[in-house]
């Protein structure tokens, strides 16, 4: 490093397993894309380049971990970096891949894989925060890119990077959406944390809860909602399978 | 390079994980593997118990890439099961976003993770200053087919609005008029990328394999067809467990498949293989302009290929605008009678011919799924064609070999977090 040249934060990005859709997000930036990676010092992202460091200062964790030897790993890059933010659903709350956990895990493998599934092993799924303690988290399945970016830059700046801890509710009203409730659906909406703009509620389907849960949904969910259709947060709760499988709630 | 090892831990610029594991002695391999280290998900088994109607939103998280296509392959899988036969509307509708995503996953490839290693460099990130007007002509497409999904689907990745039997919003004529313009304003885009990829060296190198993939007599198959080979013959898509064999091979690090002969593959260069007579004029002009010609053997030609069909799928997408606008767009009823059953749905994705199969309860409830993942049916083919490429290689230094040997695998565009059935390994 050149005398006087402030240092750029080295950045490394990873995943366990998932669809890998969150990275993609990131490349869908585009020029954006370009635009960041100048602020920045990419030093490992197997998906878009050849080359790999293990000197960074943050990691950025795509998908949940599901195989005991990827908790090492997880560790591993945990001690490496000074912030660790979970990418995308899978990595911040076990997302889909949860769905395993409601069988028995000898079953899945044999399952999938008849008599070779000796040569596999699972185990139940669980997001980054169950193995190694997270800094911060980008929500949903997908992410939302201009999200990602707003996450990045607070980083850059040493804040606190800025997701909403109020439901999806919100921010569906703001758009002007019919309730999906008064078309005949059930949605997530009350208890789900906003920021993705309510898309699934606006593209004319239901919010599937894949940003997790509001912090306390007991007292931060959309209450409003709730009674209008003669719901309970429980009640809402218990079809919670799709993408929050890991949580209590769920089960 | 005559004796010594060759060990690529995680290919780069791939999607998912995957080991070259090479040894050679006296210029001869002792040993070579392709290796797929992926965690496995195990979605067959965890779709179980849910409902008919969540499949196509689960199974779309089997893939970042090709989201669309699970999502379409589900859906048809799930309509096949329940006896219902969606509208011509929405067939346009489908086929139209499923271009989207093969556009914006063959330009993610070809011009993101393929060509820097024809260019000579490691990622896309220097071509911004070598290659700055070729790259923001890529970046054009691959964003203009990323906001294609988005106007369609609600999204780029994991589609919201394609459900059993329609779409919760559709597009307005406006906006697929807009659409139209845009496609069309891209193809010189595409010809520019065309002319340069005319000049670039690709390695020499052929093995006869075979090439399968899904055949229409109306039109260059994307949404459906029958399963077709350049063997020769068709099988229908819900036989397709007699036509490809899904097989464990013991040193082997994945599932692998055969169909007619020890290996086969699917993707881009299978389909120019098997349809080339059914792609758009455009599409001919470039596979001409390119030098490629059906059957080709050279499966570094695939990126080649997926250029053709760029150019295909910008052109056939105006002229499925155009018939949905003179068919006009109209709400449709998507209600369906629950009942049970198995079905199976098969659709070309980026990589190849991806299988869906659902049996549900009778309450739409699903009971048993199967999926086969075009990356599964190729890895046989890569490993094959990585044992072949090698003995004409041996004289060049262990990093020119080893270099080739990786653009081999990607040229496949391997898209490994996909391929659900995969073995864990150990490396030698």
């Amino acid at each position: 490093m050149e005398s006087g040249e402030l240092m750029k934060p080295r950045i490394a990005i990873f995943d366990f397993g998932c669809c890998e859709g969150c990275q993609l997000q990131i490349v869908n930036l585009e020029e954006e894309l370009l635009d960041l990676v100048g602020l920045v010092d990419v030093v490992s992202w197997r998906e878009a380049t050849t080359g790999h460091s293990d000197e960074y200062d943050i990691a950025i964790v795509e998908g949940s971990i599901t195989r005991e030897a990827e908790m090492e790993r997880l560790k591993g890059i945990r001690q490496n970096a000074k912030v660790l933010v979970a990418l995308g659903a899978c990595a911040h709350i076990g997302g889909v891949n949860c769905l395993k956990n409601f069988f028995e895990i000898d079953e899945v493998l044999e399952y999938v894989y008849g008599e070779d599934a000796k040569h596999f092993d699972s185990i139940p799924t669980r997001p980054l925060s169950a193995v190694v303690p997270v800094d911060y988290a980008v929500p949903g399945c997908p992410i939302d890119r201009k999200e990602f970016v707003e996450v990045v830059k607070a980083l850059l700046l040493g804040k606190k990077p800025p997701i909403p801890n109020y439901p999806v509710c919100v921010e569906c009203r703001t758009k002007g959406n019919v309730c999906v409730f008064d078309k005949g659906m059930t949605c997530l909406g009350p208890v789900t944390r906003a920021g993705c703009g309510a898309i699934c509620p606006t593209y004319g389907n239901s919010c599937e809860g894949c940003r997790g849960l509001v912090d306390d949904p007991n007292l931060d969910s959309h209450k409003e909602v709730l009674q209008e259709h003669g719901l309970t947060v429980e009640q809402m709760l218990n079809s919670f399978r799709m993408f929050d499988g890991y949580m209590e709630v769920a089960k | 390079m005559k004796d010594g090892k060759i060990n690529v831990h995680y290919v780069t610029r791939v999607e998912g994980h995957g080991n070259i594991v090479v040894d050679l002695k006296d210029g001869a391999i002792k040993e070579l593997r392709w290796e797929i280290p992926e965690a496995p998900r195990f979605f067959e088994a965890m779709v179980r118990s849910q409902s008919y109607a969540d499949a196509p939103h689960i199974t779309s998280r089997i893939c970042g890439i090709c989201s669309i296509g699970h999502t379409i392959a589900s859906l048809q899988g799930i309509e096949a099961a329940l006896g219902v036969q969606p509208s011509e509307q929405t067939a346009l509708l489908r086929k139209l976003i499923l271009h989207a995503e093969t556009v914006q996953s063959h330009t993610l490839h070809v011009f993101y993770l393929a060509a820097p290693d024809f260019l000579g460099v490691n990622s896309v990130v220097p071509l911004a200053t070598t290659h700055k007007e070729p790259l923001l002509r890529a970046i054009r497409l691959h964003r203009l087919a990323n906001e294609w999904s988005d106007l369609l689907g609600g999204r780029t990745t994991h589609p919201i609005t394609m459900v059993v039997n329609g779409w919760t919003r559709l597009p307005t004529q406006d906006e697929l008029r807009a659409l139209r313009q845009r496609l069309t304003e891209a193809i010189p885009d595409l010809e520019a990328w065309v002319e340069i990829f005319k000049t670039l060296d690709i390695p020499d190198f052929e093995r006869e394999t075979e090439y399968l993939a899904l055949q229409r007599n109306d039109e260059y198959a994307f949404y459906n067809g029958a399963i077709a080979s350049t063997d020769g013959g068709t099988t229908p898509i819900p036989q397709y467990r007699e036509k490809i064999k899904e097989f464990i091979v013991p040193y082997s690090t994945a599932k692998h498949a055969k169909a007619a002969r020890e290996s086969f593959m699917v993707g881009a260069l299978a389909r120019f293989n098997n349809n080339y007579e059914q792609l758009s004029p455009l599409a001919r002009w470039a596979a001409e302009a390119m030098g490629l010609k059906p059957v080709c053997y050279n499966p570094f030609m695939n990126n080649v290929a997926q250029l053709v069909e760029t150019a295909h799928c910008l052109e056939d997408s105006v002229r499925i605008i155009n018939e949905l606008l003179a068919m006009g767009l109209k709400e449709e009823d998507r209600s369906t009678e629950i009942k049970g059953g198995t079905g199976v749905g098969a659709t070309e994705v980026p990589r190849g011919t991806l299988y869906h199969e659902y049996t549900l309860d009778d309450n739409g409830i699903i009971t048993g799924a199967n999926f086969i993942i075009p990356t599964n049916m190729n890895h046989n083919n890569i490993e094959r064609d990585l044992k072949a490429l090698v003995p004409t290689i041996v004289d060049k230094s262990q990093e020119e070999i080893t270099l080739t040997l990786e653009m081999l695998v990607r040229a496949y565009d391997p898209c490994i977090s996909c391929s659900t059935h995969l073995l864990k390994v150990e490396f030698v």
